[in-house]
């Protein structure tokens, strides 16, 4: 009995460790890769100096971080300026807890046999930190608390650059979450539940990503617009507002809040690849698979959508504010609430009516984009009326 | 259930609600104020959840969602009140909202 | 180990109220009420109540706290604002009657709950959420509809606020 009760807290232990290790390892590599992928895009060389193709850069940046004095400065709210960074980071390693790495380690495996999981967990340890009733309602709740360490760092720091970053920070995140939350809705109404465990479970034959690419689409835009990547990165755009609101940092403190903004960002990327691209599944194949392979996957999925984040920044320029706030109420807002509606409205239709699901569902997406389509021609064109007249 | 833990949530409720009590009577910075009548529906909340349990019925959970969707509306308008009242005013000390009695 | 937990959030939420009602720099009191209601939250987990649980931290933490913040922001009050508050009689007086409901209310709480009143029926975990919105959509459907009234009034009153009344005086 004791046995079996230390059998599941290591390896509920295992899971949370395996959790920061992989955040750690990570996120050095996104910052390196950051800074390769932007040379590339940008036809330039990037760090390639320090180890193999500049890969122990990062090591070189954390001694430099580490190094360097901690100070803070005159003026500002101390216990707040040395809270931020810390409340950036917490949220995005709690939503790391929800998301399933792999399928259930199975018994047999050498983990299962050494934790004797035939006992406990016949079916095998899921690994997954918990496995929460309302999983994805938990990230929609950790990802509303990631606003707080923006706006106190900007507004602790007592400078009016980074007030100003927090401020537009803050504005932004509190509308982009809810077409974040319209989004999720949407999958929960196509799932039919808030487990993201279930979630996956749904994708076995084909990804949600085919059957909703509207809320895919939505949803990538507004994590972009949560996670303050570049087209959304007014908080901080160098070019107007120094550096936003982590100017004032230095030292450990910014390199918590990088590693922050980028932890923020393979969870993030993990999180999509759950939802949307069938978690660690790939159409049937990994009923074949032992459970590192679909680790791997997952992980290569995951990748991949770090890798888009990082695209996607050096691609397109910054919105201006009044354009951000514009996308997210006049465009995202109405677009994801007719997709909600849609969306509810073809489940009724093929419930009642048989009709297969595929078709109905698009066709819901078809009419909320044609809407949304007509509706910006029609604003555009009274606008454009307006400035003719005056 | 247990009923020391739902004894422990109705004394924590009640200790809240008066927290937030004391807070209306004693501050008078507008926004410090809402945020103690937050504190107070929160404690009602509570007290909600913690009988929803005891009775093992749902309704008290629902109710909480009734005074949160409330709460929303009344702090959007209520803090649009108070920039309303600064812009004018240059303040938000409630003893000093007093031209209606001059 | 309920029972820890509950008492450890049940702290951390009083010192929350604690920090809103005592601390003079309202940046940190609405901190401060961001710990209680995200203590608060903690408890309706231990009490088996994930939904409202994940709705407050949704609704509370992740929006109206932010508002707060937003117009203490706005405003700069943490400067002006910060040294006119008194302790006078009439703060003695309401932290004594407090006192005096809390001890009330307490004691007749504990007197009045032995073990074995009150249904000792668990709320199953399992399709618990599915529960609550059967619920809402059946019994209580109207307070439902109307809340969004309420909610769509809000909404309106605020733009009716905000915006005739920076149009007669900034313009």
């Amino acid at each position: 009995m004791l046995f079996l009760l230390i059998a599941q807290l290591v390896a509920t232990l295992g899971k949370i460790v395996f959790l920061f290790a992989f955040v750690l390892t990570v996120v050095p590599l996104l910052v390196w890769a950051e800074r390769r992928i932007s040379a590339w895009i940008q036809d330039r060389k990037g760090p390639n100096r320090v180890g193999p193709a500049g890969l122990l850069q990062p090591l070189a940046d954390l001694i430099k971080f580490l190094s360097k004095e901690s100070f803070v400065p005159e003026r500002a709210e101390r216990f707040l300026y040395n809270l931020a960074p810390l409340l950036m980071l917490v949220p995005a390693l709690m939503v790391g807890a929800v998301i399933p790495w792999s399928k259930p380690i199975p018994p047999d495996s050498w983990i299962g046999y050494w934790l004797s999981a035939v006992d406990w967990a016949p079916e095998g340890i899921p690994f997954q930190v918990i496995d929460v009733d309302i999983g994805i309602l938990y990230f929609y709740a950790l990802a509303s608390l990631g606003v707080y360490g923006v706006i106190l760092a900007g507004w602790a720091a007592n400078n009016k650059y980074t007030l100003l970053g927090g401020l537009r920070a803050s504005a932004s995140m509190v509308s982009y979450e809810l077409s974040l939350g319209l989004s999720v809705v949407v999958v929960l109404l196509m799932t039919g539940t808030l487990r993201i465990n279930g979630i996956v479970d749904w994708q076995q034959g084909a990804w949600l990503v085919f059957y909703q690419p509207l809320a895919c689409l939505t949803f990538m835009v507004t994590v972009f617009a949560e996670n303050n990547r570049l087209p959304f990165d007014l908080a901080e755009s160098e070019q107007e507002l120094v550096g936003g609101y982590h100017t004032e940092y230095g030292g450990i403190k910014f390199a918590l809040s990088m590693l922050a903004e980028y932890a923020h960002m393979a969870i993030n990327s993990a999180l999509i690849a759950s939802l949307f691209f069938g978690g660690w599944r790939w159409f049937g194949l990994e009923d074949r698979l032992p459970w590192w392979a679909t680790l791997l996957l997952f992980i290569g999925k995951a990748l991949f959508f770090m890798f888009f984040f990082i695209w996607v920044r050096w691609t397109f320029p910054r919105f201006r504010f009044d354009q951000v706030i514009h996308l997210g109420w006049k465009v995202l807002l109405p677009m994801t609430l007719g997709n909600a509606i849609a969306t509810a409205v073809a489940l009724v239709l093929v419930e009642r009516s048989g009709w297969p699901l595929w078709p109905v569902v698009m066709a819901g997406q078809v009419v909320v984009v044609a809407g949304a389509i007509l509706g910006s021609t029609i604003q555009t064109r009274r606008l454009q009326a307006r400035a003719a007249a005056s | 259930m247990d009923p020391t833990i739902f004894r422990l949530c109705m004394t924590l409720s009640a200790i809240l609600f008066t927290l937030g009590v004391v807070g209306v009577v004693v501050r008078r910075n507008a926004i410090v104020l809402f945020m103690c009548i937050e504190l107070m529906l929160n404690a009602a909340n509570l007290a909600f959840v913690g009988f929803a349990r005891y009775f093992g019925s749902l309704d008290g959970q629902l109710f909480v969602f009734f005074v949160m969707a409330v709460a929303a509306a009344e702090v959007a308008i209520g803090l649009a009140i108070i920039v309303v009242v600064f812009r004018n005013r240059e303040t938000v000390h409630v003893d000093e909202m007093k031209s209606l009695k001059q | 180990m309920q029972l820890v937990l509950f008492v450890l959030f049940g702290l951390f939420a009083v010192l929350g109220g604690l920090i809103v009602v005592g601390n003079r720099n309202p940046i940190y009191s609405a901190l401060g009420l961001v710990v209680a209601l995200f203590s608060i939250s903690a408890l309706y987990v231990i009490l088996g109540a994930y939904f409202v649980a994940a709705v407050q931290v949704i609704v509370y933490a992740g929006a109206i706290v932010v508002l707060f913040l937003f117009v203490i922001m706005l405003l700069n009050l943490n400067d002006r604002e910060r040294l006119r508050e008194q302790f006078t009689l009439r703060s003695v007086i309401g932290i004594v009657l407090g006192l005096v409901f809390v001890a009330v209310t307490g004691l007749t709480v504990w007197a009045v709950v032995h073990p074995g009143t009150g249904a000792a029926m668990p709320l199953s975990d399992v399709g618990h959420t599915k529960q609550v919105g059967r619920l809402l959509f059946s019994n209580y459907l109207l307070p439902f509809e109307v809340t969004s009234v309420i909610l769509l009034a809000g909404m309106v009153g605020v733009l009716v606020l905000i915006r005739f009344h920076g149009r007669g005086h900034r313009s």
